[in-house]
Order: structure tokens, then C-alpha cells, then sequence
């Protein structure tokens, strides 16, 4: 069944009275207002786009050097043309998989840990008397701090770059979780404890719940910390992956190919934030962040 | 079809339930220097299936005292006994509303209503036909679906109300529980909050600052002092029931009213005179009303 347009449900002069709540006319122009805000901000950013790369393309070919040497940049059609043979690159596939292998390995780890680590010390003080002076001295240690150790610590290049991965993502899953287990409103833990809830169940239907906005945006906050410090890592120790790929790009001379790797770095990194967004999306139907704000 | 309905109803009626008693009850937060003394002393015997309202000036207690039957705040002193047994922590015998919801924003409606029946392991059809029943007698059958913040004030309160209700409790709660809503709103909840009451035999102690609602609900209106709050005095109000809201501008209304109102002044103004001797009395604002004190 093809839906209408949505034009000609904004513009349907007089709505008949008893749709349901729906598919009313208010709801049609309120998701017209949403689509049309979408297409406004997209030409937007589209135009900023586009600027930008021109302003790119002015100074590599004018070769400015006042202050950022231009000399040797690589300008946006090298970097298109560059584009173009990497589509046939067969390392181009083992580079990129080898990559989301680690992010996917190492961030699974860190959440599944700093989700349950953060809402037991969050909860009881106990835990967070015991865990959170180890944690909060090593909070500070940026990821890149422990490639030698983690390079010590593990037997294969391989390892080290999960586990860097893992440190990148884990912090700050950990505080977002400890946070959003504080933020919930005892009101409703006392709630449940009235309605026959047992210690478990506060857990469960409770605490767990409650703090899942906090929870989801420490996840794509971490996703975001997992792929810097991934790249790091794999500049360092790697094999193949994204980040190699553009040291080596460096190493090799091969310009162009740097902006490629910084450009799929981003693309990958963005797709993955938005996988994080959009699944919490999905499993927090009732959380709508603009009532908030409004 | 709804066996648990069924063998519920009979031992209520055999044995009404929800009987709650305090002798001597004192309660106290904190240590030392910074200790608040919230009630004192407070003797008070509320029968089982009574409809008991506290009035009083803010900041007298009358939360407290919710919050001790209800478990969450531990008695400091003397004895709070509900069906001759002391209270020890929170459960589902005894529901609790206050003036702010305390829905699960992330559980809908039914959801929120059928979770005291999914802790004591209910199975999910049988849960969801309960809480659509209740649902629809507060009259939200139509919204089993939503989320409480897609509902309004008065319609979070009915969700609130049912999710205790479905329970059974032997004792519902209610602290300031229709204060924020408008005037319209109000008299109907209070209205179902009456049917409900007569239909589930339950004992309701009921915290208000509104009069009018405490003469209108109420078999009996206490009046609580200032902090550290004690019962000031106490009105049996024996209007017939079922009442309606015409009842409100009748002359036996406004004469309770009046006597009420008498009250609340001692309460909040009363003379600083020393009473019996006692050392905290210039704080008890103890007053010509005390004598009402022990019709309790």
C-alpha cells in the first residue's frame, strides 16, 4: 500500500475528524515539519560540504604555505583519483575487516565489563569504595600510554591492538554507566520494593533500565574513543588495518592514499556511532530526549 | 477465570485486615547535632478497612508517618504494628501513591500495573487480563499501551492507583496524591478513589492539606501538629456514604469544617503554653486542643 505523500497531507484542507490518533492530520504535518527540517539541514550541510573541499582544492592548487604547508597535500581530485585504484587494491577488504574485527572484539569485551562493573560500584558502595581508586588512577592513562605494556603483555601484535582497543572504549562506558545508576531516582526503587520487588529484581527491572540512556550514550561516546585509539595502535604495531594502511600510505610516500585513510577512518567511525544510536534507539522506545529539553 | 479474585474476597470479609497501630511512636533522622525529630509520641489506632485522612501544616510529620508504615523509615522509638505485626521493610500488602508518580517511565501502562504480579512470578496472560481489568475499572482500558509520560497528570495517578490495587493491598497509602491536579480532575479522583475503596475493603490513611478533601473522603480526620509532629486532635466525620460533591456546601459539612479548621489553627498557631511539665512543649506547639488528643 502506498502511503501519500507527504505534501498532500500537509496541504489536505479540511482533515476528517476521526482518524485514529496516528494517522491524524497532526501527526502527518508534524512528521511533514520533521522531513522538511531533514532535507533543510541536509541541503546545509551539503553546501558547507562542498565549500570546504573547494577552499581544499584553492590551496593545494595555489600551493599555499603562510602558515599550513600546502606544498605537499594531496588535493581533493588526487585523493578522488587515488580512490578510484583503491577500489581494486585487494588489500583494501583484509585492511578494513581486520579493523572492525578489533574494534568489535575490543568493544564487546569493554562494554560487557564497564556495564557490569559501573552498575555494581553505581549501586553499592561497597564496590565502589574497592573499584573505583584502581579505576580512577587509571582513568587518566590515555590508551596510547599503554601500547608498550600492552605490546609486553600479550604474545601477538594482534592481541595488543584489541586489548588497546578495549582500554580506548572501556573508561568511558565505565563512568556513563556509574552515572546513569546514580541518576535514577530512588523513588522508584522504593516503588518497586512496595510492589514485592526482591534485591535481583530492583537490579533487573530498576536499575538496569533506568540507566540505559546513560548507558547507550557512554557506549557511542566509547565507540568513538575505541577507533582513535585503535588507529594508534595499528600506526604502531599492525599488520593490515585502516590505520596501517594510512601510516603506511606516509612511510610509502603515497600521499593521496593518506586522505583516504582518514576518510575511511571517519566513515567507519561515524557508521559505527551511528549502529551504537540506533540500536539504543530500538530498545528505549519510551526515552524521547527532546521531551526534555522542550 | 480469576481464581486468586475469588479466594481473596471471602478472607477479607471473614477477617478484615489492614488494622494499624502506634504506641508511643517516635521518629528521629540523623545524629547528634543535626538530628530532626520528625513525630513524637504519637498513640493512634486506625481500624481495618477504616478511611483515616491527616491534616496538617507542612513540615509535620504526616510523610513521615506515611513513610514508616509504609517501611521506608524505621521507627526510632515506641511500637507501629499492622495487623499485630511489626512492620519490617516495605511490601506489597501495603501501597503507597504520592503527589509525583512513581511510574517506570520505561514500562507502559499495563506493564507498570501488572509488576507486582510478575514478582510474585504470575504468569503473563494471566498478569496482562488482571491489569487490563484493573485498567479498565480506573478507566484507562484504552491506554494499556502507553508510556506514563503520554499520559496526563490525573491519568498517571489512575495507573498509579491500579498498580498498587492489583496487589490487594491491605493498606493503600496516598500522600498528597491528587494535589497537583486541577480542580476538575480532582473531584473525580476522589469520587473512584471512594468506589475503589468500598471495593477492595482496604484500610486508606490518607495525607492531605486540603480540608475540604479530608471531610469529603475521610471516616475520621486527624490533625497533626507542627514538627515534631503529634496528633493534635481528631474529628469522626459521620456523613452517610456514598457521598457526592453536594455534600460539600451542606450545613453538617461546613459545621466539620469549621471544627477542622479550629484545629489546624491550634495546630500551626497554638499558644507556646507548658503542658504537663514537658521541656520541648514551647516546640510541640501544644494548645487549647489538646485535649482532643486522646479521643483517639
Amino acid at each position: 500500500m502506498s502511503r501519500p505523500s507527504q505534501a498532500a497531507l500537509i496541504s489536505s484542507p479540511s482533515p476528517p475528524r476521526r482518524l485514529r490518533v496516528v494517522r491524524s492530520p497532526r501527526a502527518a504535518a508534524e512528521r511533514g515539519r520533521r522531513w522538511r527540517g531533514t532535507l533543510r539541514s541536509g541541503v546545509i550541510g551539503g553546501v558547507s560540504l562542498c565549500l570546504w573541499v573547494g577552499l581544499w582544492q584553492l590551496a593545494c592548487v595555489q600551493e599555499w604555505g603562510l602558515f599550513f604547508h600546502f606544498e605537499n597535500v594531496p588535493s581533493p581530485t588526487e585523493v578522488v583519483t587515488a580512490a578510484a585504484t583503491l577500489l581494486d587494491n585487494p588489500k583494501l577488504l583484509p585492511h578494513v575487516l581486520s579493523s572492525l574485527q578489533r574494534i568489535f572484539i575490543g568493544f564487546s569485551v569493554a562494554a560487557a565489563l564497564a556495564i557490569g562493573l559501573g552498575l555494581l560500584i553505581g549501586r553499592f558502595r561497597v564496590a565502589a569504595q574497592a573499584l573505583l581508586p584502581p579505576l580512577e588512577v587509571l582513568r587518566p592513562i590515555p590508551a596510547v600510554a599503554w601500547i608498550p605494556l600492552a605490546i609486553l603483555l600479550f604474545l601477538s601484535a594482534e592481541q595488543s591492538m584489541v586489548f588497546i582497543t578495549f582500554i580506548g572504549a572501556f573508561f568511558p562506558i565505565l563512568l556513563s554507566t556509574i552515572h546513569g545508576v546514580q541518576g535514577i531516582d530512588p523513588r522508584l526503587v522504593n516503588a518497586s520494593l512496595t510492589l514485592g520487588a526482591g534485591p535481583l529484581d530492583v537490579f533487573r527491572e530498576v536499575i538496569l533500565p533506568g540507566a540505559l540512556p546513560s548507558i547507550v550514550t557512554g557506549l557511542s561516546i566509547g565507540m568513538g574513543t575505541s577507533w582513535f585509539s585503535l588507529v594508534t595502535a595499528e600506526m604502531i604495531s599492525g599488520q593490515y588495518g585502516i590505520g596501517y594502511y594510512t601510516w603506511e600510505s606516509y612511510t610509502l610516500q603515497n600521499y593521496p592514499s593518506i586522505v583516504l585513510g582518514m576518510i575511511g577512518i571517519g566513515i567507519l567511525g561515524m557508521g559505527s556511532s551511528w549502529l551504537i544510536r540506533w540500536g539504543g534507539r530500538s530498545c528505549m522506545p519510551w526515552f524521547k530526549p527532546e521531551a526534555n529539553t522542550r | 477465570m480469576n481464581s486468586a479474585h475469588d479466594s481473596a474476597d471471602p478472607s477479607d470479609r471473614v477477617r478484615p485486615r489492614g488494622a494499624i497501630s502506634m504506641r508511643g511512636l517516635g521518629i528521629h533522622f540523623g545524629e547528634g547535632d543535626t538530628a530532626v525529630e520528625a513525630v513524637r509520641g504519637i498513640d493512634l489506632a486506625i481500624a481495618a478497612g477504616e478511611f483515616v485522612s491527616v491534616l496538617g501544616p507542612s513540615g509535620c510529620g504526616k510523610s513521615t508517618l506515611i513513610g514508616a508504615i509504609a517501611g521506608f523509615t524505621p521507627v526510632s522509638s515506641g511500637e507501629l504494628l499492622l495487623d499485630e505485626q511489626p512492620i519490617r521493610g516495605p511490601g506489597p500488602d501495603r501501597g503507597v501513591v504520592f503527589q509525583q508518580h512513581t511510574l517506570f517511565p520505561w514500562k507502559t501502562v499495563s506493564e507498570n500495573v501488572e509488576f507486582g504480579l510478575k514478582m510474585r512470578g504470575i504468569s503473563r496472560p494471566e498478569r496482562r487480563q488482571r491489569a487490563h481489568e484493573i485498567l479498565q475499572q480506573v478507566g484507562l482500558g484504552d491506554f494499556l499501551r502507553h508510556y506514563p509520560n503520554q499520559l496526563s497528570g490525573g491519568m498517571q495517578q489512575r495507573v498509579g492507583l491500579a498498580r498498587v490495587l492489583v496487589n490487594r493491598p491491605r493498606v493503600l497509602l496516598m500522600d498528597e496524591p491528587f494535589c497537583s491536579l486541577d480542580a476538575q480532575t480532582r473531584l473525580e479522583m476522589q469520587a473512584m478513589l471512594l468506589e475503589l475503596w468500598q471495593e477492595f475493603h482496604m484500610t486508606v490513611v490518607f495525607v492531605s492539606h486540603d480540608v475540604d478533601e479530608a471531610l469529603f473522603l475521610s471516616d475520621r480526620v486527624l490533625v497533626s501538629s507542627r514538627r515534631p509532629g503529634r496528633i493534635q486532635g481528631s474529628l469522626s466525620i459521620e456523613l452517610p456514604r456514598p457521598r457526592d460533591t453536594e455534600l460539600l456546601t451542606s450545613p453538617e459539612f461546613m459545621r466539620l469544617k469549621r471544627q477542622a479548621l479550629e484545629l489546624l489553627g491550634a495546630a500551626a498557631h497554638g499558644p507556646a503554653q507548658r503542658a504537663n511539665g514537658s521541656p520541648r512543649a514551647v516546640n510541640g506547639a501544644r494548645g487549647p486542643a489538646d485535649a482532643t488528643q486522646f479521643a483517639l
